[in-house]
This record gives structure tokens, sequence and C-alpha cells, in this order.
């Protein structure tokens, strides 16, 4: 990429060898500074990487002499460019790695620990007790110090600053373990529990590695969208295609796209025609022809024609861009429900070793009495048996490892986020965008859906509906009469003349040759068709053009116009030869999408401008009560609506995005429907990417199963601790086993969210 | 009760109370905002943990963490629909346009570590 006149700014992560010390770091640092273009570095010590900042180009040969001749070296070259580092999450593969490797090491010493344990506790200690004890201890120091260090070393730095979280319990739990190894060694007085503290450790590092695989598995959707724009563009320049990088599109730069490539970003097609693979962008899974002039969503797959693309919206404009950001705003916003749990979880660890302390102090002050309670269950609980033999410092120990070791912050912690970061990326994937979490709570109370009809429950645009024949016209069929209206229209952009041009074309019809063609304004066209001389439009222009009307039907028409539809008529060489019937006609999917609701328990209401005739007809065919039929309701008056049923009812209210804003934020929950790019709004608390209520119908289930889902990984979290901790305070649990329902219980709470993607959403 | 007894329980209610004003009356490290940018170091907690800005002056919070603990992989700022993903050793910036007066907390994934945004005029 050439970039002479361009200021870029460029990072840049280098992998250097051969660090050991801070001094090493500030060598380092100076070194990269010196190489030309340079403009800032920094280097980290504990993952050996240099950041380097830049304004241009830098010649990774000169970093590495630079860096070779203060005596280190640059291991690996494989740079990224960030210059999207917005986009651009760290997909931390390289550290799952390492939490692996750090699993298994920790294992490698704590099995043979394990092993030696049981067989210490069954048989005898072998080959003496001291031996034992002392090995047991050497084989600790690994899992604990090494693999365990991290989790140590955040969880005391916590204390540092006098705050705690879950690696300050198990820091606490396994150093306390560990230290009964020694002291063991001096004094019978105390059990050796550093096995203990290395078989938790191991436990804990595998629960982590565990729970951040499910983690990431739940991160999934959003991960999946960031990958799925275009690296690169070509575009035209000069007459010539060249290849760009897609960062350095600006708009209205002409893009080629061709069969079978993505397309780099949102534009406007200027040539060409194809079918296009929307399914990422929209979850639409048909593909969806496109044709000069309407708009196309980046990173969608171009299927079969050669496009010319204007580009309209680059970086963060962009549909995809505006997605992530919605998806990410969902994330981080709060849902009612989960205010309980946080305030819990926000001085929870202090409470907890508030009573680890309190444990231990019982324990120690009356220890006969509370290991003769636990000794009763030492029929199924082996351990408790060997508690009443051991001595009260050690018994005290043990309970204070247990308890401090199970509580776990974690699950209530998680319970909300990852079941509302599955369903967000759930919903993403399938052309739903949750803007406020809340919206997944309030959705439950939920008892009346009030849709707006235009453009909600019907297209929005009109479509041919009848075609009407003068009487004596029967030399001309329906179709010869829509085939020479369709073709006068061509060229008209109304949307009256286009709806007759789909119409011709979906019947198969071709179109004829146009000449003199000729708009006039709010009456209609005139054109030449195979030299006949055709006026369309109002029956005044007919008047104007001295049209003869004598087998114009008043009576049909006026019958039509009473069914709230726009009819325009046609003369041909100045004779009037028949009438076309548009209107705003239902989605295909409406009706069955609002039988669903009816089924789901919701009471549906239809909200229209229409007269209540014209009302009612529709809402007959779509299933709609005519008593929920609210008839002749101003823009202005719709929010007054809305309210009006919130006396009765929780309201969600179904529109769309611009005219109807007023109303989707006054009503309980608010749901837009978008229609193709424009999701950058701002009213709605879910948008529903395409114009279909059959989304609306999956928008509404996805909403149930996620807070359902919260609900139950709430009730696990809380479950859990009220019942674990109690045990382990009466020294009931043994401290491996606690730390292994500990570990289980997060990994429970994050699976359990990330089964909400076997939910069925779509109808 | 022995006196042993009395000793142990005497020193057990210290400690809880010791551990109560540890965690819950410690003095936080203030920082009020004096320019567009706010930088926060995420090590064992947020340094800064309480942040003061001035009402209607939007600044940019500039994030670091160098805690390889993925406790402290994510920040949360509830109030301004924030979520953000920490790497590990790679400065983030989120901007925030403090146009109320409050205090607004912000903590990690799980709510563990806490920090607040002191929103004055």
């Amino acid at each position: 990429m050439k970039s002479d006149n361009i200021q870029l700014q460029q990072k840049l992560t280098l992998e250097i060898e051969g660090m050991h010390c801070a001094s090493c770091v500030k060598l380092v640092e100076r070194a990269l500074k010196k190489v030309p273009g340079v403009t800032k570095a920094s280097v980290n010590l504990a993952t050996n990487k240099a950041y380097i900042d830049s304004d241009k180009e830098i010649d990774i040969n000169i970093a590495k002499n630079e860096v070779n001749s203060v005596g280190y070296a640059i291991k690996d070259t494989s740079r990224h460019s960030e210059n999207n580092s917005e986009m651009d999450q760290d997909p931390s593969l390289a550290e799952m790695e390492k939490a692996r490797q750090k699993m298994w090491l920790s294992w490698g010493f704590s099995l043979p620990v394990a092993i030696w344990m049981i067989l210490e506790m069954l048989v005898s200690p072998w080959p003496n007790m001291y031996l034992f004890n002392l090995g047991i201890l050497i084989l600790s120091v690994v899992p604990i110090f090494f693999p365990g260090f991290a989790t140590l070393n955040t969880g005391f730095k916590a204390l540092k600053n006098r705050t705690a979280n879950m690696d300050t319990l198990i820091a606490l739990g396994t150093t306390v373990a560990f230290i009964t190894g020694p002291l063991s060694l001096l004094t019978d007085q105390i059990n050796n529990y550093a096995g203990v503290g290395a078989m938790i450790m191991s436990f804990h590092l595998t629960g982590r590695f565990v729970e951040a695989n499910a983690r990431g598995r739940a991160s999934q959707a959003i991960k999946r969208l960031l990958e799925l724009g275009a690296k690169t563009a070509r575009v035209l320049q000069n007459g010539q295609e060249i290849e760009i990088q897609v960062e350095n599109l600006k708009v209205n730069d002409i893009m080629i796209v061709k069969p079978g490539e993505k397309i780099p970003t949102d534009g406007k097609i200027i040539e060409g025609q194809s079918s296009i693979d929307e399914s990422m962008a929209t979850g639409e899974s048909l593909p969806v022809t496109k044709k000069k002039g309407d708009t196309v969503i980046g990173a969608t797959v171009n299927f079969n024609g050669l496009l010319k693309i204007k580009v309209t919206k680059i970086g963060e404009d962009t549909f995809l861009s505006q997605v992530i950001k919605l998806v990410e705003q969902a994330q981080g916003s709060r849902i009612p429900i989960q205010e309980f749990a946080d305030k819990v979880t926000s001085v929870f660890v202090p409470v907890i070793l508030m009573l680890a302390i309190f444990t231990f102090t019982l324990w120690l002050a009356f220890p006969d009495k509370l290991s003769q309670f636990s000794a009763i269950f030492s029929f199924f609980l082996p351990w408790t048996k060997n508690i009443a033999v051991i001595s009260p410092l050690s018994r005290a120990i043990f309970a204070t490892i247990a308890v401090l070791v199970i509580a776990c912050p974690c699950a209530l912690g998680l319970a909300t986020p990852t079941a509302l970061m599955v369903a967000s990326g759930l919903g993403a994937e399938n052309g739903i965008l949750i803007r406020k979490g809340e919206a997944l709570q309030t959705m439950k109370d939920v008892k009346a859906v009030v849709l707006d009809k235009t453009g909600t429950i019907t297209k929005g645009k009109p479509d041919v509906t009848d075609v009407l024949l003068a009487k004596t016209a029967q030399i001309l069929s329906e179709g010869s009469l829509l085939q020479l209206a369709a073709s006068a229209e061509s060229g008209s952009e109304h949307p009256l003349a286009r709806a007759i041009v789909e119409k011709a074309k979906k019947d198969g019809l071709s179109l004829q040759k146009v000449t003199a063609f000729k708009a006039v304004s709010g009456g209609g066209i005139k054109a030449e068709v195979s030299g006949k001389k055709i006026v369309i439009g109002t029956d005044k222009l007919l008047q104007e053009e001295n049209v003869n009307l004598k087998e114009f039907d008043s009576n049909k028409v006026e019958q039509l116009e009473t069914e709230g539809k726009t009819v325009v008529h046609l003369s041909i060489d100045s004779v009037y030869r028949g009438s076309i019937a548009l209107a705003d006609t239902i989605k295909d999917d409406s009706q069955q999408a609002l039988s669903e609701l009816k089924k789901m328990g919701f009471s549906v209401f239809m909200l229209t401008g229409d007269n209540l005739k014209t009302a009612r007809a529709i809402a007959e065919k779509v299933g709609i009560y005519a008593e929920n039929v609210l008839a002749k309701v101003m823009p202005d008056q719709k929010v007054a609506k809305v309210k009006e049923l919130q006396k009765k009812y929780k309201v969600a209210f179904v529109g769309d995005g611009i005219n109807d804003a007023p109303a989707l934020t006054q009503a309980d929950v608010g749901i837009a429907m978008g229609t193709g790019t424009d999701i950058a709004i701002e009213a709605g608390d879910i948008i529903l990417v395409r114009g279909e209520l059959s989304l609306l119908v999956s928008a509404i289930r996805l909403s149930k199963a996620a807070y359902n889902k919260i609900v139950q990984n709430l009730f696990w979290a809380f479950f859990y601790n009220i019942v674990a901790i109690p045990l382990a305070f009466l020294g009931l649990l043994h401290p491996v086993i606690a730390e292994a329902a500990m570990a289980s219980s997060s990994i429970t709470v994050v699976t359990n969210a990330n089964l909400l993607r076997r939910t069925v959403i779509k109808t | 009760m022995t006196p042993d007894q009395i000793i142990i329980l005497l020193s057990g209610t210290l400690g809880i109370i010791f551990t109560y004003w540890f965690f819950f009356a410690g003095k936080d490290t203030v920082l009020e905002a004096a320019g567009p940018k706010v930088n926060i170091k995420v090590d064992g907690g947020y340094k800064p943990s309480v942040i003061k800005l001035i009402k209607d002056k939007p600044v940019e919070l500039s994030i670091l963490r160098s805690d390889p603990s993925d406790c402290l992989e994510e920040i949360v700022l509830p109030v301004w629909n924030i979520k953000k993903f920490l790497p590990l050793n790679k400065e983030i910036n989120i901007k925030i346009n403090p146009d109320k007066k409050g205090i607004f907390p912000f903590h990690c994934g799980m709510n563990m570590f806490h920090g607040k945004i002191i929103v004055e005029d």
C-alpha cells in the first residue's frame, strides 16, 4: 500500500526476545524510538511485547538492527495493522492456550499428590509420616506458585487496593493450606493441607479454563460479526481497477464487486444487477435481488452479477458497525432483576472473608460441639469421621479453607450478563437487535401489542389490486391494459407508477418502448407507446386532455375508493379504456404472525389514520378484532392512544422508527421496524432489521427465553451459595470438593446461558 | 466458657471488625479530571477508582489493563450502557459525556472491582 502523502497512524506489535528486567524495557524502548517513523514505543516485560505507534510504514529491518544493537532480538515480524482498533477485540487465543498449559502443568503435580493422599487415607502414610508430609509439600509448590502465580498475584494485589475478588478467596485458601505443609513438619498438632491447596488450585485453573471457553462461545456471535467485513475493496480510479484496504475507502468511491465476492461497505448500485445474500446482516435466508439504484449492505455476499457500487457509508456509519455498536450497547445495559445480584456481588467477597474468620473462630473455640455435629454425617461423608480425631486447630483450618473456596461470586456475576450476551448475539444473527436489556424483563409483563398499520401490518407502499376495463373495451384484456400502462409509466419514479410497473413485471408482461414521455405534476403522465397516445392519471387530468369519458363507470370507481384504494384512469388515443386501483397491501406473513401473537396470549391492537371502514377491512383480513381497531388516529395522537391503553395493560408498540418515535418511547416496550439499512434509530428498545411481522414473533420469543434463562441462572447462583456456604461452615465439605463444586457452578451458569442458542425463535 | 475460648472469640470479633473496616471504610484514590483525558490503570483494581468530572465536559477515559487476570478483562459503565473488553496491555479509549450530575459507579464484568465517577457542576 502506498501512502506517501497520506498521514496514517499505524500500530505495530513486535515480540522481543531476551528481556529479563525493567531496565531492559527502557533499553528496547529507546532503541525502537530511533527507528524512522516511530512516534511511540512501549515495551511490556510480562508479555515480551513492544507496542509501536508510527506515522508511516516502518522498516522492520532497521528495527531489528536497532534492537539487536542493544542486545535483544525481535522474534516475530508478524504485524497487524490496527487502524480499526475499535473493532479489534482481542481473540485471546494465545491466552487461552496459556491457560490450558497452566491447567495441565498444575494437574501434572496435583494428580500424584491426590493419589498419594488417598493411599495415606486408606492405608497408611508411605514411607513414613514425615517423608509423606515433606513429599506432598514439595509437589504442591509447583501448582500453587507457578501455574497459580497469576491468581495469587491478582488476589493479593486486590487486597493491597482494599478490594477483593474471586482470586482473593482462592489465593487465601491455597496459601493457608500451603502454610500448613511446613508447619506439619514441625508439629503434629497441624495436619498437612498443602496437597489440598494444590488440588484446589488445579480445580480453580480448570474451572477458569472451561469457563473462559464457554464465555468465548457466548460472545461468538459478536466476534463473528466483527470478522464479517471484507478486508480489501476493488475500486475504480482513473478508469483503472485497483485494490485498496477497506479502511481507505471514501464516500463516493466506485467499487467493483464480482460474483461470489463480499461487498466491502454500504453503497448504492450504479450498474448491474445481482442476487445478494444478506443473511449475515438481516437474517433473511433467501437471496435478495438488487438492481441499479438499490442500496446494498457491506459484508453481504454478491451471488451472480457484476456490480458497480458507489460507496455511501464508511467506517462507523456502516450498517455492520451500527449493528455491532447496538449489540455492544445492549450488553452494557442493565436489567432490573440483576440489581439485587449486583448488590450481593459487590460486597460478596469481603463478607465471605468475615465469614471465614467467624468459621475459624468458632471451630477453634468450640471444636468438640461442632465436630460432634458434623460426625453425624460421617456415614456418607467419610472426611467428617476423620475430623474428630485431628487437632482443633486443623479442624478450624479445614472448615475455613472450605468456606473460602466454596463461595462463588462468579456464578452470581455471570448469570445475567452471559445470558444477555448470548441473547443479543442470537438476536443479531436473526435480524433482531436488542437495544436495551431491560426490554427482556418488561416483555414478560406485556399484555397488549399495538401495531401501527401502515408499513407494519401493511407494506406501506401501494400495490395494484384491481384492473377495471371500460365496458366496450373488450378488445383489451386486463393484461394488455396493464402492459400498456406499465410501459407508459416505466419512466416515472412515482410510487404508483412503480407499483404498476412492478405488477406488470410480476405477471411476466414485457414493456414496450416509450416515446414522448411527460409527467403532469399532481395529475399523472402522458406518453406514446407503439404510436398510441396514452394518458394515465386522475379523472381531472383525463378531462383536461379532452378524453372521451362515455364509458367511465363512476359507481365502480367510487366503490373502490371507499375501500381506501387509489384509482388511476387510462385513455388510449383520447378514449377512456379502463382504470387501475392501487392500495397498500398486507404483508405476506402478517396474518400468520398476528394469529401467533394471539395464541401467545397477547391482545393485538391496530392503530391507523384511515377511516374506520377501511381499517376494519384490513383488520378483518389479518384477524384483529373489530373493537381493537383504533382508526382515525392522527400521528400526534398515537402517544395519547398508547397512554390510554397503558392504563389497562403493559403495552408493546410496534412501528417504524422515524414517524412513530414518540409512541415507541411511550410504550413499555418499543419495537421499531427497520427498513433495510437504516437501523441507527434512537427510539425503540428492540429493532427488527427486516420489516416482517414474523420477526416480531421471534423477538418476543427470544425475549421470553432470555429472561427465563436469566431467572434460572440467578436462582441457581443464589441457591448454590445459600446451600453450600453453610455446609462448608459446618465442616461438612471437603475443601477439594468445595472447590470442584465452585468451579462447576460458574461453568453451569455460562453453559446454561449458551443453551439459549438452542431456542427455536423462528416461526 | 474458659478464658481460652473468650480470648479466641474476642480476637475473632476483632478480626471481623478489622475486615469490615478494611474493605468498607477505606479511602479511595480520587482523581479530578483536569484535561479531556483521564488515564485509568487496571491492576488489581482501578487506579484511580474515583474520578471527578465536571458536568457537560466530555472526557475520554483511557484505560490500560496490565493485570492478566480475566476478572478484570471487562469494564462496565452501566449509566452510559458501556461494556468494553480490555485487551491486556492495550489502551482502550472510551468517550463519555457527563450530562447529568450524580455518582455513577463502574465495575468489572462480574461486579467485584468497583470505581465511581462523580459528576459535579
